[in-house]
């Protein structure tokens, strides 16, 4: 067994350095590395680059980190839901680079499969085709997109072991298992971090080879971003 | 008179057929799960990972990691599964969605939406849409027939980036239910109750056919 276990995000995370390019996993405030988000406020690193489906709320996620002007450049696919974000990016203190959601998934996956690039048709005739590579195939038009290149992958996993399997639980799986892919070097924090061999190897979601890292984490609070329920009748 | 958004959403879900896989996109195509037709059995996708979307939950039961693409929480289904962004759009890019519906700002008469950006205004972003309007083979627009300033939103070309070119081929408004015809154009199909030809034109930028006789949409 090798074993990857750090001892909280504060150590995780500290060889992270201004500069760096940072994949987050999560989906709006689902299956977001709380711990590891808080400690990159803490340690106040700087001229970030990073790749997330969100940009978090004003007040939680990657929102902290926006507040705090850690970031330098946010690449996402939505990011509607953060009012600061939306001033920084309309006043230009911010750079940002939206892209199709379908097209961030798979440049995720792209790098974590080994590929240098796919073709998708996302975005054609738009103007998230400037400047890119056009291939016709099969009488349809694809955009070439580059896989991504990021220093760390820093995703939320449910439970996890010391060899740095993960299990993903509901829709907070989301990218966290293709980010988890992708990192030069993946961080994983854990709800529950159980003794290897507690989890069944045909349940794994990413297998510990993609992991260099993981921790479980503390005082999840799990924000939710739009309550909705219907009443007991 | 003119539908209201829940009457639009009735009507697209006559759209939907025994057997489908459907996105539903933000705003009225929401609304549209409130009214599959009874006796069908339908999939719904919400592409932040979830086939087989459930009702809200009841109030207390609520999961932060159990969300649509709307971040609003929801259910799952016997049957539900539960996947990865990367498959996610590997199901819509592979076409394994029979149907998706979403919203738009403007479309134009050669098919063309745009639904992500009022530049220098509104910078939210595309989202999935930019993905689903590549590669669905079947899309249909619920949208209102003109903006909150009283302009048309089905144009002879769009204003506004698009999201995708030439690629509806149905909206319904909560005044008509029109195709884009391939050649270009905007055929009137429905009208809602009361609400004439005229009424339509007038609220249609783009070019707009219609027969002599056009029946009125039927909801129920």
């Amino acid at each position: 067994m090798i074993n990857k276990v750090v001892k909280n995000a504060d150590v995780a995370i500290a060889d992270i350095k201004d500069g760096q390019t940072l994949m987050l996993g999560g989906f709006g405030l689902c299956g977001i590395p709380e711990n590891c988000i808080n400690a990159l406020v803490s340690k106040g690193v700087k001229e970030l680059t990073c790749i997330s489906n969100n940009a978090g709320v004003d007040d939680f996620g990657i929102g902290l980190m926006l507040k705090t002007r850690q970031v330098k450049k946010m690449i996402s696919s939505y990011v509607g839901e953060n009012a600061e974000f939306e001033r920084q990016l309309l006043s230009g203190e911010l750079e940002v680079e939206l892209i199709p959601q379908g097209t961030l998934a798979t440049r995720c996956m792209a790098a974590g499969y080994g590929m240098p690039a796919i073709f998708t048709p996302a975005g054609v005739g738009t103007e998230v085709a400037e400047g890119k590579e056009v291939r016709n195939f099969n009488g349809k038009e694809y955009l070439l997109e580059y896989a991504f290149d990021a220093d760390f992958a820093i995703v939320k996993a449910w439970k996890g072991d010391a060899s740095g399997n993960l299990i993903f639980r509901s829709t907070s799986r989301n990218f966290n298992p293709i980010m988890a892919m992708a990192g030069k070097i993946t961080i994983a924090e854990v709800e529950e971090l159980v003794e290897v061999g507690e989890l069944d190897p045909d349940q794994i979601h990413t297998p510990g080879v993609f992991v260099h890292r993981i921790f479980q984490g503390e005082h999840y609070e799990k924000r939710i971003e739009q309550r909705t329920v219907r009443p007991k009748s | 008179m003119a539908f209201s958004k829940e009457e639009i959403a009735k009507r697209i879900a006559k759209e939907i057929k025994d057997g489908y896989y459907v996105n539903l996109g933000i705003g009225i195509p929401t609304l549209v799960a409130n009214y599959i037709p009874t006796g069908i059995n339908v999939v719904l996708q919400s592409e932040n990972g979830l086939l087989g979307m459930g009702p809200f939950p009841f109030e207390g039961e609520e999961d932060p990691d159990l969300i649509n693409a709307g971040k609003q929480t929801i259910t799952t289904l016997p049957g539900s599964s539960i996947f990865d962004s990367a498959m996610s759009f590997g199901m819509i890019r592979a076409q394994k969605i029979d149907l998706t519906i979403l919203g738009a700002m403007e479309v134009s008469e050669n098919g063309d939406i745009a639904n992500w950006k009022i530049p220098g205004k509104m910078v939210k972003g595309m989202g999935g849409a930019m993905d689903l309007v590549a590669s669905a083979k079947n899309i249909i627009v619920a949208m209102q027939h003109v903006n909150k300033a009283g302009e048309s939103k089905l144009l002879p070309a769009c204003t506004l980036p698009l999201t995708g070119v030439k690629c509806i081929k149905k909206i319904v408004t909560e005044l008509a239910v029109l195709d884009v015809l391939p050649e270009g154009g905007f055929k009137l199909l429905e009208r809602a109750p009361g609400v004439s030809v005229e009424e339509i034109r007038k609220a249609t930028a783009g070019k707009l056919y219609a027969d002599d006789d056009v029946p009125e949409m039927v909801i129920d």
